[in-house]
């Protein structure tokens, strides 16, 4: 909690007015009793109409006073909190701006969404309640037992035996509660596992007509639930009642005891009532206490779920005296490098990988899944750094280039095509913001996305859904693939990305490829042995180790690996 | 008097739940959400409470008797403080003891009651969910697959959790407490002019004030609230797609144009958020103010009346309890009833699930396919998605029982829509598909999924052991049998290496293991299913060269003496297939042997060849 502090601090001034316009409020409000106490002791029983319409108006004046304070208070926690809350969630939002790859993986992406948006919105809900309940209720117990003992301290020792049996119950309930319904929590999250199995996997479901087992399945979990809810609630439902009755209780002590005074002559009828009065009051600010602690802690877990985000060590960004100059021709050495995922404890992803690439040369990769090929060329942009050795691009290190000059001469194609809510034109052209009209359509009509585009009602107008949704995904693969070419990179990389595009477009594509990219370096992840074929190179990776290298035929003779490819994809009676 | 506050949204008589309370107070009402036809969501909630309707009304005569029982202590306690009006020395202990013991009953009796009512509401409320539940799951389970391909998992998802749940507060909590909170409010009404009508006419002089400004700062709220609600949604969606798409992000260099973007919308956030917060915290202590206002003026009137002896000391006490009880319920009972009304737009969505018309309605009567093994003719198929844009057009075809058809085509060319046509996964526009004479729309639908055994582009595994995933292809099967489908399908050396074999539970869609080990489990599955008919759909597409050696193997001892259709963009997996049908913009443009097909020089040729330009 203390870390978040911080982002309070620029509106210290509003977050501490804020609850001395609560105690502004909770003073207003524990005079009143004790007005009305007064009228009924004096005025009344003295027959003083002057007193009680002057004590009346004090009695408005003091409620004015106590509304002015309290619309204070939720001025100054609105501004406070709501702006506390938005600096966090830009904060959070600019420290995942910088992270690299590693940090990204680690923390995957719904964790970071749900930390971004609902978490801050916890923790930003506390602050308020913190600024509004948390102190107005400390203080009216406070000054609502001060108000009492100043009536009469014989009597206060009622809240001797209230408060204790009060905290009892509700310590009680919290620990016996709180187990139950994080009991409650796990069956209903098996309920909706299986909801959702059930909606992903419903081909599967229905393929296999199962839905009968399904129901069963369903319906056990459903069974689990109520049960343990109806003991969860019913549990805490008895809260209620008890409080309630213990209040009550002691109430009929005040009116007793009170009685057994007042004939003895220690009291006044009105201030029996004024102490019924604070005595609720007390017990009342008590049990909001404590909801409101179990709030805090349940906001907890967002505070350290946010502040893991916050705490985060970014490693790879720009050295001190990193080069802003961008890449002029494209040659990469790479020397020597392994590369290990971080935690991943295990074997290294790349071994000892040395080879160069000339400007202009076109280098495929090739290897079964798992076999580190997507890693190494992740390396390129420095998504990762290198567990050893050192990569050069035109015989700089990496680590000596700024990162954004870096980047910016490097175009790289995921494997996931990735697309942006907005029109078809704004996606491609997140490769160059500068770029021309006609700039974009040649780019598109490389990736042989033009065709399909303009076959569209809006045509480059037309409105992309979340990620691209209303394509198929040959068509986003091909948009990424306009995007990254409109960028002009000195170096292309090629990861696995025409997947899904059939053989005939993809063969188009690469003939595009090869008259607009000349004396571009470009790097060909690939399954399939067609997008291979017409490499200047071809690396054959086995369990993170160059096996092989050499051009098409060169390894048709010698690399086994690559012929058992070969002949399993193309078929040995063409050969 | 009790509790001045009036920010307590706890009351005596209520049930409030930790989270409910906890969420109160925090100020925070969400905008108003409205049922279409409140009349006939209501009908058909009632249809499933009224199976324990003597419940319910015990529940409710214990809710109206907890709240009596509340309504009389203060007219106790009035009592109790008029037997002190003697004062020093003059206090009547007799009746005072006897005003105590009747408060202390009073207050047990409420107590007991508002503990019987809520257990027993619980009860009911879980009955009713779960009943909603298990009925919105089985609905689900016959609806045809075009209705989950047009809805968001997320948005059905919110339907079985956050409705039903928003069902389940509203029963247990809000339709119990909106009652007490009607009756409290009678009731104190009826003792407060009971007690002194000229008195209640002073006091409730504040109510209409009360209620013009609370209405004002409501309709305010409400506006802001929803504004609030609209950046919200557009700012948690753009912090969606930028971080899914954080990579590509990074790659194009875009972080301050990101940053940018989001700190625009976060402002607006924090303005929307500002007015939401401030409109409606101001509510409790404007209402506070009021109420406190009212008190002077009862104590002005009040006090008159107690010099000239109208009225006594006590008659003050008891009335201004009462007319806190009054208050309080008022700002309550709008509070509840949008609350009710947001469940009942749940219930609402809930039930238009159950109105979805299911696939296969009234097919329980057809005749079972059988399992004489498969001839398979499609007769002029047409089938779109949607109306406008046909997929199929005039598809005919005949596999014979035994047959290995082969489908290749273009990425989007409908190969994958054959499958989904065969097994009534969809239905199609015009034209017929038969298996051995009979058309699929005349068979039971469980008879013909049988029948037919799938082995999906996306390889789907439940969380479960990998032998309860592979026993999915037929519930009765042995452990030895399960075994064995394993060994046909090339699958068993990876399970044995698995940390706990056969037993080894996995993750979620089967994320701990590899894309390839996932194809083989679901052959194994399909094998143990045994059926007539076989749909392999690009089982392969994903998986490296070796493995696909050994999903090959298994295939093949799968597809032996079955009619089988295979989908595959790798020409090596559709050599061997007795006929192959290359289907272009949804028509077969070429139909033959591989042989022929090269032979004929037409697209397949071109497709094949495209491989070894270079």
């Amino acid at each position: 909690m203390k870390k978040l502090a911080v982002y309070m601090k620029p509106y210290w001034k509003t977050a501490v007015l804020a609850p001395v316009m609560m105690l502004l409020e909770v003073v207003m409000d524990l005079l009143q009793p004790t007005l009305m106490a007064s009228i009924i002791d004096r005025g009344i029983a003295n027959g003083d109409m002057d007193y009680i319409i002057r004590t009346g108006l004090l009695m408005v004046g003091v409620a004015a006073i106590g509304m002015l304070g309290g619309a204070g208070c939720t001025l100054c926690s609105s501004i406070a909190s709501q702006s506390f809350g938005t600096d966090l969630r830009l904060e959070m939002f600019r420290r995942i701006q910088t992270f690299s790859f590693d940090n990204l993986d680690k923390f995957n992406t719904a964790s970071l969404i749900t930390r971004l948006t609902s978490d801050v919105m916890q923790v930003q809900t506390v602050a308020l309640a913190m600024m509004r309940m948390l102190v107005r209720a400390p203080l009216l117990s406070i000054g609502g037992i001060i108000m009492a003992l100043a009536i009469n301290p014989g009597l206060a020792l009622i809240l001797l035996f209230t408060v204790p049996l009060l905290v009892v119950t509700l310590a009680v309930v919290i620990k016996k509660g709180f187990p139950l319904f994080s009991a409650v929590q796990k069956k209903l999250d098996r309920l909706n596992a299986v909801m959702r199995e059930n909606l992903t996997g419903v081909r599967v479901v229905k393929a296999f007509v199962r839905s009968g087992f399904e129901q069963e399945r369903f319906g056990a979990a459903n069974s689990d639930l109520r049960s343990i809810t109806v003991r969860a609630s019913r549990m805490v439902g008895m809260t209620m009642p008890v409080m309630m009755l213990i209040m009550n209780l002691s109430m009929v002590a005040v009116v007793w005891f009170g009685g057994l005074r007042v004939h003895a002559g220690g009291m006044q009828i009105g201030q029996v009532m004024a102490f019924i009065n604070y005595m609720v009051q007390i017990l009342f600010s008590l049990m909001m206490l404590a909801f409101m602690l179990i709030m805090v802690s349940r906001a907890k877990a967002s505070v350290e779920r946010i502040n893991e985000v916050l705490d985060t060590d970014v490693r790879i960004k720009d050295s001190v005296n990193a080069d802003a100059e961008p890449i002029q021709a494209g040659q990469v050495d790479f020397d020597n490098v392994s590369f290990r995922y971080e935690g991943a404890g295990g074997a290294p992803v790349l071994k000892n990988i040395t080879f160069s690439a000339s400007a202009g040369e076109t280098v495929a990769i090739l290897g079964s899944t798992g076999s580190g090929k997507s890693t190494l060329v992740n390396l390129l942009p420095r998504f990762y750094e290198p567990s050893e050795g050192h990569i050069r691009v035109d015989g700089r290190d990496l680590k000596d280039i700024k990162l954004s000059a870096l980047r910016q001469s490097i175009s790289l194609v995921l494997q996931e095509s990735i697309l942006f809510t907005g029109t078809i034109r704004e996606n491609i052209r997140w490769g160059d913001s500068q770029a021309s009209e006609e700039a974009i359509v040649e780019a598109a009509k490389a990736a042989q996305a033009h065709d399909f585009i303009v076959s569209f009602p809006d045509g480059y107008e037309t409105l992309l859904g979340q990620r691209g949704v209303n394509l198929s995904g040959g068509q986003k693969q091909r948009l990424s693939i306009a995007r990254a070419l409109l960028k002009k990179p000195r170096i292309l990389v090629l990861d696995d990305s025409t997947s899904a595009v059939d053989m005939v477009t993809e063969a188009r594509i690469q003939a595009a490829l090869k008259e607009r990219l000349a004396g571009t370096t470009v790097f060909v992840v690939a399954q399939r042995i067609s997008s291979v074929l017409e490499a200047d190179k071809i690396l054959v990776l086995e369990d993170g180790e160059i096996m092989d290298m050499g051009t098409h035929h060169e390894l048709l003779l010698r690399c086994p690996v690559y012929q058992d490819i070969y002949h399993s994809q193309i078929g040995e009676e063409v050969v | 008097m009790e509790n001045r506050s009036g920010k307590m949204p706890m009351r005596p008589g209520g049930a409030g739940g930790m989270g409910g309370g906890a969420r109160h107070m925090a100020g925070f009402t969400g905008p108003k959400v409205r049922a279409k036809d409140t009349r006939t969501t209501l009908k058909r909630l009632w249809k499933y409470l009224r199976r324990r309707s003597g419940m319910l009304f015990t529940v409710f005569g214990f809710v109206l008797l907890a709240t009596l029982f509340t309504l009389v202590g203060p007219i106790l306690i009035g009592r109790g403080i008029d037997a002190m009006t003697g004062g020093k020395g003059g206090v009547d202990f007799r009746s005072l003891a006897a005003i105590a013991l009747a408060l202390t009953c009073t207050y047990f009796l409420s107590a007991l009651m508002t503990w019987f009512q809520t257990y027993i509401m619980i009860g009911i409320a879980q009955d009713t969910v779960w009943d909603l539940r298990s009925d919105l799951f089985s609905k689900i389970q016959t609806l045809p697959l075009r209705f989950f391909d047009g809805r968001p998992h997320g948005e059905l998802m919110s339907r079985l959790t956050n409705d039903v749940e928003n069902i389940n507060n509203t029963l247990t909590q809000h339709t119990t407490q909106l009652f007490s909170s009607v009756i409290t409010v009678l009731g104190a009404l009826s003792m407060m002019l009971y007690l002194s009508p000229l008195l209640t006419v002073i006091s409730l002089a504040t109510i209409p004030v009360g209620i013009a400004i609370t209405a004002w700062i409501a309709r305010n709220t409400r506006k802001h609230f929803s504004a609030q609600q609209t950046v919200l949604g557009e700012l948690n969606g753009f912090i969606e797609e930028t971080v899914s798409g954080q990579k590509v992000v990074k790659a194009f260099c875009h972080e301050q144009e990101s940053l940018r973007s989001f700190a625009a919308g976060n402002d607006r956030l924090k303005d929307a958020g500002i007015k939401a917060q401030v409109y409606s915290g101001i509510i409790p202590p404007m209402m506070n103010a009021i109420n406190n206002m009212s008190f002077a003026l009862v104590a002005w009137a009040g006090g008159w009346m107690a010099i000239n002896g109208l009225i006594t000391i006590g008659i003050i006490a008891s009335f201004l309890n009462y007319s806190k009880q009054f208050a309080r319920p008022i700002n309550e009972i709008a509070n509840l009833f949008n609350m009710i009304q947001s469940a009942l737009a749940g219930a609402e969505r809930v039930f238009e699930i159950m109105d979805e018309k299911a696939e296969f309605e009234g097919n329980e009567d057809a005749p079972s396919l059988g399992d004489a093994a498969g001839k398979v003719t499609f007769d002029n198929v047409c089938f779109g998605y949607s109306k406008e844009v046909p997929v199929l057009k005039n598809v005919s075809m005949t596999a014979e029982p035994g047959q290995t058809i082969a489908l290749v085509g273009p990425t989007g060319a409908g190969k994958t829509t054959i499958v989904n046509l065969l097994t009534r996964f969809y239905d199609v526009d015009s034209g017929s598909i038969r298996i051995n004479g009979t058309d699929i729309r005349e068979v039971q639908k469980d008879s013909l999924r049988r029948a037919l055994g799938i082995v999906l582009q996306d390889t789907y595994l439940f969380s479960d052991t990998v032998r309860e995933n592979i026993r999915y292809g037929r519930l009765d099967a042995s452990d030895a049998e399960v075994e064995a489908a394993a060994r046909l399908a090339n699958a068993e050396h990876f399970i044995l290496r698995l940390p706990e074999g056969y037993d080894t539970v996995l993750s979620e869609d089967g994320g701990n293991l590899s894309q390839g080990q996932r194809q083989l489990l679901t052959i194994a599955r399909a094998i143990l299913a045994n059926p007539a008919i076989l749909i392999l759909d690009e089982a392969t597409s994903s998986v490296d060269t070796r493995t696909e050696l050994h999903i090959q193997e298994a295939m093949l001892s799968l597809m032996k003496g079955r009619t089988s259709f295979v989908i595959a963009h790798r020409l090596s997996t559709i050599r061997e297939a007795d006929l192959i049908l290359v289907i272009h913009n949804g028509e077969i443009i070429e139909k033959g042997s591989h042989k022929a097909l090269l032979a004929a020089k037409g697209f397949y040729y071109e497709l094949y060849t495209s491989q070894l330009r270079y």
